[in-house]
């Protein structure tokens, strides 16, 4: 990379040394003014970040205390958030084994399968997949799909009812956690399909043709050249998808009404609600030392995504380094 | 001995012929429809048994006369050529469904009134005009707050901050921003707001400060992407003219790549305008008009469809002896609805790309 000299705005040593005029100190002041702003718009952003956590914690904190029959029918705080967080992190963990070798066999098939003509419109359609807004994928998830899933999920609740996910009994609707599950596989998709193409994109040219040389078929050039490179982008992608997945409102929400339950059942009348979707359906009726309540559950709503991405973000930055080495 | 087997030793193996996956899939469809048929399956279960027959027929015939290796490679091709299709099923499906439920309702008079004094439960179609004109304004007053303070941040990394610990510590949190769950930041507004205003507070505000704080991350990421693809000669060819640092930023390297960081922006902006629940927490549904978004409640378009599709209103009563009962008219407006929402954020994709291409930089010369 070549050395980048830069205008330091003072007197600059020049061939003819000249005292400063007024015209460079206010060139001086302007490069100052300047760098402040851009330097100031980043400070905000650190604030911004900051503020949430703060504001949510003044907010917040009062509704760990308050007269019980704020909890529902719960004794406690963590006694009805403990529920609400099973609920989000069953549904998101299922949405996730769900949609993640989809995501990765279309990453797959736009760096590796698909004719060129293919890929490309291929993978603006998968962005187009994550443009749609979450409330039409709710609004086509609790009408449409729940209807077109009912005789699915009647049949795994008859005949699957040995596995605790669809323990049932069928009650009667296809609104039901399994139904969010499917919807919330589809909305991330698209977020996991962009990381793990970026990751295979990068595979080492060389890599793969000493594999094809070889005489590898394709499949092996994949598995031997392409997968172990990219192990570590798809799952900082996975978590990406996870912390999405977390974090849904809408098509939790529009899909199944439910109540705070620790439960592994999603095919019964009573799936395990998650925390977004608990706040959604109480927030409007609420008073404000209930509202004090939904904040505190927004709240480790909040710390609980913050760790996942956290997470996602710091292992994506080592893979990095390790490859750039 | 050995000589005389070299010499015979087939340079290639046998291979299908060319045609060969499409005339499995054909034959692996024929038989699964005849079979439907015949055993009254419907389309879905067809499809699914076709695709089965697929994945295990190509491999099996390959397994004969390839050999193992490359009918494993035959299975994965076809195993990740159907997984694709199934991919398209949702998308196709999720927007066929809101065309065509939609697209008879989306009426010039839909378009154009709103939702004030519409009758409750005799099947008036009832506007979007409100929630349309409460989602351009909340999301242009978002854009407002996100795109200078996403740009001159952009700007701060790439062109100030490099390699500095504020400037890596700045990126990294920014990815993380980009997690924040959106009900939790309309949460942050309401804290915010309520801190400020009392907790009676309503205005369209509130909604751009919680978007925008969902629109900031990827304003920064996208400018920052294209900031850094200014090749850096240019920036040396100002300097070597005189022209200060600040200048050179704004004059040759932000109209440089100002294509790209549009069409960012648009991709940003096209994410948030269908956010709706940091709405749903922040603002009641105001029926009728409010241009203004620093006071009162506002109807925004994915809060009208929730609430259509939450609340729906009662069925129109009809005449006895009536056999057919009409659905009730919040079922057409949430489709139609959500079909203008789509239209919006397709009209800004395509936008985006347009001047993308447009102003694109031109290289080579």
């Amino acid at each position: 990379m070549s050395v980048l000299i830069e205008p330091t705005g003072g007197p600059t040593g020049g061939p003819a040394e000249v005292a400063t005029t007024t015209a460079q100190r206010n060139r001086g002041l302007g490069d100052k003014v300047f760098a402040g702003l851009a330097r100031g718009a980043g400070l905000v952003i650190l604030v911004a970040l900051a503020g949430v956590f703060v504001f949510l914690l003044i907010k917040g904190v009062p509704g760990l205390s308050v007269a019980q029959v704020n909890y529902g029918s719960f004794s406690s705080f963590w006694a009805l958030v403990w529920p609400l967080l099973w609920g989000t992190i069953l549904i998101a963990i299922l949405a996730l084994i769900l949609s993640v070798p989809f995501s990765v066999a279309i990453a797959l098939f736009i760096t590796h399968y698909a004719p060129r003509a293919l890929a490309v419109p291929v993978a603006y359609v998968i962005d187009l997949l994550a443009a749609v807004p979450s409330v039409v994928y709710g609004l086509w998830g609790g009408t449409t799909l729940a209807l077109t899933l009912r005789p699915v999920i009647q049949w795994l609740t008859d005949h699957v009812s040995w596995f605790p996910l669809f323990k049932g009994p069928y009650a009667g609707t296809g609104q039901v956690g399994a139904t969010a599950v499917l919807v919330l596989a589809v909305m991330i998709l698209p977020i996991i399909t962009a990381i793990s193409r970026e990751v295979f994109a990068q595979t080492p040219r060389l890599h793969e043709e000493a594999a094809i040389g070889l005489g590898a078929t394709r499949w092996e050039v994949v598995r031997l050249a392409v997968l172990p490179h990219a192990r570590s982008g798809v799952i900082a992608g996975i978590m990406l998808g996870l912390g999405r997945a977390l974090g849904e409102t809408l098509a939790v929400t529009m899909v199944y009404s439910s109540s705070p339950l620790v439960t592994l059942n999603v095919a019964g009348n009573s799936s395990p609600q998650t925390i977004a979707s608990y706040i959604a359906n109480n927030f409007a009726e609420a008073n404000t030392d209930r509202r004090a309540v939904l904040i505190a559950a927004g709240l480790v709503l909040f710390a609980f995504t913050f760790v996942v991405n956290f997470a996602a973000r710091w292992w994506i930055g080592h893979a990095e380094k390790r490859l750039a080495r | 001995m050995t000589s005389a087997t070299l010499d015979r030793a087939p340079l290639s193996h046998a291979r299908l012929p060319r045609f060969a996956p499409f005339f499995v899939l054909g034959v692996a469809i024929v038989v699964s429809v005849l079979l439907g048929l015949l055993l009254g399956w419907n389309y879905a279960t067809m499809a699914i048994i076709a695709d089965l027959l697929f994945l295990a027929a190509l491999p099996a015939w390959s397994a004969l006369l390839e050999g193992r290796r490359a009918a494993t490679d035959r299975f994965v091709t076809a195993l990740i050529w159907s997984m694709f299709a199934v991919v398209c099923v949702p998308l196709v499906w999720v927007i066929a469904e809101v065309i065509r439920k939609g697209a008879p309702k989306l009426t010039g008079h839909f378009l154009s009134t709103s939702m004030r004094n519409v009758p409750v439960g005799v099947g008036a179609p009832g506007g979007v005009l409100n929630s349309i004109e409460g989602t351009l304004l909340i999301t242009l007053f978002a854009a407002i707050i996100a795109i200078p303070l996403g740009l001159l941040t952009a700007i701060y990394l790439v062109e100030y901050g490099r390699g500095s610990r504020l400037a890596r510590i700045i990126t990294f949190l920014v990815d993380v921003m980009t997690g924040i769950p959106s009900i939790v930041a309309g949460l942050f507004a309401l804290a915010l707001f309520v801190l400020i205003f009392g907790p009676a507070v309503q205005m369209g505000f509130e909604g751009s400060v919680a978007l925008s704080l969902l629109m900031t991350p990827t304003v920064v990421r996208s400018s920052e992407e294209m900031l850094r693809l200014v090749p850096t000669d240019l920036r040396e060819a100002s300097y070597a003219l005189g022209v200060p640092k600040w200048r050179t930023i704004l004059k040759v390297v932000v109209p440089t790549s100002i294509g790209g960081i549009v069409t960012g922006i648009m991709l940003a902006i096209s994410r948030v305008i269908g956010e709706t629940a940091p709405l749903m927490v922040l603002l009641t549904y105001n029926p009728g008009m409010n241009g203004n978004v620093f006071s009162g409640p506002m109807g925004t378009l994915p809060t009208f469809i929730f609430n259509q599709y939450h609340t729906p209103e009662p069925p129109p009563r009809v005449p006895l002896g009536t056999l057919v009962q009409p659905p009730s008219a919040s079922v057409g407006r949430m489709w139609a609805a959500a079909l203008v929402l789509i239209l919006i954020v397709m009209i800004l994709n395509l936008v985006a790309r347009v001047v993308g291409k447009i102003f694109a930089p031109k290289t080579g010369r």
